[in-house]
């Protein structure tokens, strides 16, 4: 009976948690074209990097070790969720013990020492988000929605690592009293066997019984939690480090679709009047008109806020936070989402990232420093999505700050920033030129 | 002398090793334009035939891609590099790093691919050579390095700036925010061009507190731009007749007393 319950329940949440992955994965592709680089090697070399061993974390020490007892911890404790799993699904109990033999014993020891480590990490993490309260975790963006979604994934974690001592406790013992089969050694969890020891043997069953749901419904609910949360980081950091650029920072691409205009419009090339297809509008607006990858940006943000920490602008008291430019990003895509989800399809609502999340003064405040581009453990960039939306505030809305029009006049007409005639350029340097 | 317009060097039949790219800034702005001349003194005591454009150089149009404009960007993109393959150019030389970086790294999508270097790279390179000799004096001077973001983040170079204040001797201190994540002194991403946004503070403020606390004799620089920008914070701060702000050419043409003309 318990395996039917299981298996429709463990089958239940694998087909939903698909759905949603489905939908994120349309959602992202509704963004453009994206030119991603085509060494295979070398984006993979960045993905094991900052990826798999999180080479960026390191800038912050404390938070890299804490991190990393979490994730390493949650890989550790997968090969348990693969024993629970078979278990529910077959009704024996600790299926893997036998065949396993003294690795079993190791499995059990290493996945209890990460589970302390991921608790105290969890701890931590908690303590300096809610009692240090650390600047970075309490600018104008983290409110409401994104401190509470940090607080349910480190509460659940700290819950769950509990649901698995208190398991292996009075699996122990169970053991002990011989009701259980002798496996597995619980160096941890012994520790709280005392809590249990006044129990008798049904009620001690039950408690064992109840941890192992509780651990495993947790696992089953957290994973369907994930595509709404930035906890999303876990899977997508994947995808996001290896599409990542590979090239310099500085460089911007150019707007591909311009080129054989101007070339046209300085007579470098020969007038062809049969490139007249409609152009597309330039710039972005919306989600929509920005790329997949800067849409994977926005769905593997961490909310982490190390990005903002550094950017100047944000420092000294402007509007702008490129945390906050990921954030809007997505919060727009869950609108969009939302709509394929109940219509199937995307109809434009009247609403845009531009104006209706993201203010011109926020973009004109970026220097493009690139500091938020470096300072993103996951290979954000922000700067990228702020250029774009720039370049539609420019070159289709007309918005330019005065200051800036006056610029493209300058530059339009002398060829400099500054209304200097081009033919003093050399003037610096009349005493040291032969002629 | 070793420098002439590209269009003597072409009328005749000649050409120069390097073409010097000037930039806007060292074109026109009179603190900017003693850093070219620093610089060019230096091209002529390693004996580097060198080059400019003159009035056929304009904007690389960096502070029009970064403030959206992508158009006007092209348009001047590709007129330079028309005018750079005219005269056949193969190595360029800039003194700012936002030329720098659109040169090597935007130029080549529109067709125009050289070999492109900032001065303190070409610099260190004609030390390497031998070429630029130093002498035995070593200048004890507190200097801190500002790295500009277009040089050092967006490119990585920050070892050939500090390469060049070692081998003046100077001991290099580093502010707390300093290389890959450094400050911007506020002037990119056509920022110098506009006021900025409303905000408690201006960053040229922000970052040259921060090289004023390590008390500097010297603060370098690598950019016209961070040249202003922190030109004005010292003045701003009353520091001036503390803290000099010079970029890296200035200090080793000075160095080896190449004076001025
Ligand atoms: S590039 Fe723009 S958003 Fe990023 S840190 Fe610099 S100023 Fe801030
Ligand atoms: S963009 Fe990167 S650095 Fe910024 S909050 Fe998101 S994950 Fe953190």
């Amino acid at each position: 009976m318990s395996q039917v319950v299981f298996g429709v329940v463990l089958g239940v949440s694998i087909l939903v948690f698909a759905y949603h992955v489905k939908l994120l994965r349309r959602t992202i592709l509704l963004g453009r074209e994206a030119s991603v680089s085509s060494s295979f090697s070398q984006s993979f070399r960045q993905m094991l990097k900052y990826a798999l061993l999180q080479a960026r974390m390191l800038d912050r020490p404390v938070a890299a070790i804490a991190h990393w007892a979490i994730y390493v911890g949650f890989l550790v404790v997968n090969i348990e969720v693969v024993e629970i799993l078979l278990d529910g699904l077959t009704g024996e109990h600790r299926i893997l013990a036998p065949y396993l033999g003294g690795f079993y014993d190791a499995v059990m020891v290493i996945s209890e020492v990460f589970m302390v480590l991921v608790f105290i990490a969890a701890v931590v993490f908690l303590w300096r988000r809610n009692v240090l309260r650390l600047p970075r975790f309490h600018t104008a963006e983290m409110r409401g929605w994104p401190p509470l979604d940090a607080n349910i994934i480190l509460w659940t974690e700290i819950a769950l690592v509990l649901a698995l001592l208190i398991m292996n406790a009075s699996e122990q013992l169970l053991q002990e009293r011989g009701i259980y089969r002798r496996v597995g050694t619980f160096p941890i969890s012994q520790w709280l066997m005392p809590i249990l020891e006044r129990m008798d043997n049904p009620t001690l069953i039950g408690v064992e019984r109840a941890a192992w749901w509780i651990h495993i419904l947790g696992i089953l609910a957290f994973l369907n939690y994930i595509p709404f949360s930035k906890h999303l980081h876990i899977f997508l950091s994947f995808p996001n480090t290896y599409y990542a650029s590979l090239e310099p920072s500085g460089k911007l691409s150019s707007l591909p679709q311009l080129t054989p205009v101007v070339a046209e419009a300085l007579g470098l090339v020969e007038t062809n009047s049969t490139s007249s297809e409609a152009p597309s509008s330039l710039g972005a607006k919306d989600v929509t008109d920005l790329t997949w990858k800067n849409l994977l940006d926005a769905y593997s943000c961490t909310e982490c806020g190390r990005c903002t920490a550094v950017c100047p602008a944000h420092i000294t008291g402007k509007k702008l936070s490129p945390r906050k430019i990921m954030m809007d990003t997505r919060d727009r895509l869950e609108e969009i989402k939302r709509q394929l989800y109940k219509k199937g399809k995307w109809e434009p609502d009247g609403k845009a990232l531009l104006g209706d999340y993201i203010t011109p003064e926020e973009l004109w405040a970026c220097t493009t420093c690139n500091a938020c581009v470096r300072a993103c453990p996951v290979l954000i960039n922000p700067v990228s999505i702020i250029l774009q939306l720039r370049q539609y505030l420019v070159m289709e809305a007309s918005q330019a700050p005065e200051t800036i029009n006056v610029l493209f006049n300058n530059l339009e007409n002398n060829g400099s920033p500054w209304a200097f005639p081009s033919a003093d350029r050399g003037k610096w340097a009349e005493k040291l030129l032969e002629s | 002398m070793a420098g002439k317009l590209l269009s003597t060097w072409a009328a005749a039949s000649e050409k120069p090793e390097i073409l010097y790219w000037v930039g806007c800034a060292a074109s026109f702005d009179d603190r900017a334009q003693r850093v070219a001349q620093a610089f060019v003194r230096l091209l002529e005591a390693a004996g580097v035939r060198w080059g400019i454009l003159g009035s056929e150089e304009t904007c690389t149009g960096d502070p029009a891609k970064r403030a959206g404009n992508d158009f006007l960007f092209q348009m001047l993109a590709l007129q330079n590099i028309q005018t750079l393959k005219n005269y056949e150019v193969q190595e360029i030389v800039a003194t700012c790093p936002h030329c720098f970086n659109t040169l090597k790294n935007e130029y080549p999508q529109l067709g125009g691919n050289f070999k492109v270097w900032h001065h303190s790279q070409y610099l260190v390179k004609l030390i390497r050579e031998g070429r630029l000799r130093l002498t035995q004096d070593r200048k004890k001077e507190r200097v801190v390095f500002h790295d500009p973001c277009y040089l050092g983040r967006a490119n990585g170079e920050y070892e050939a700036p500090r390469f060049l204040l070692r081998a003046v001797g100077m001991s290099a201190i580093e502010s707390p925010r300093s290389k890959d994540f450094s400050l911007c002194c506020g002037a990119g991403g056509a920022q110098m061009f506009k006021e900025p946004e409303p905000g408690r503070k201006d960053i040229n403020i922000e970052r040259t507190e921060e090289l004023l606390s390590l008390s500097p004799q010297t603060i370098a620089v690598g950019c016209p731009f961070c040249m202003t920008m922190i030109t004005d914070g010292v003045k701003h701060l009353g520091a001036t007749d503390k803290t000099r702000v010079r970029d890296i050419a200035e200090i080793l043409a000075e160095y080896l007393g190449l004076s001025e003309t």
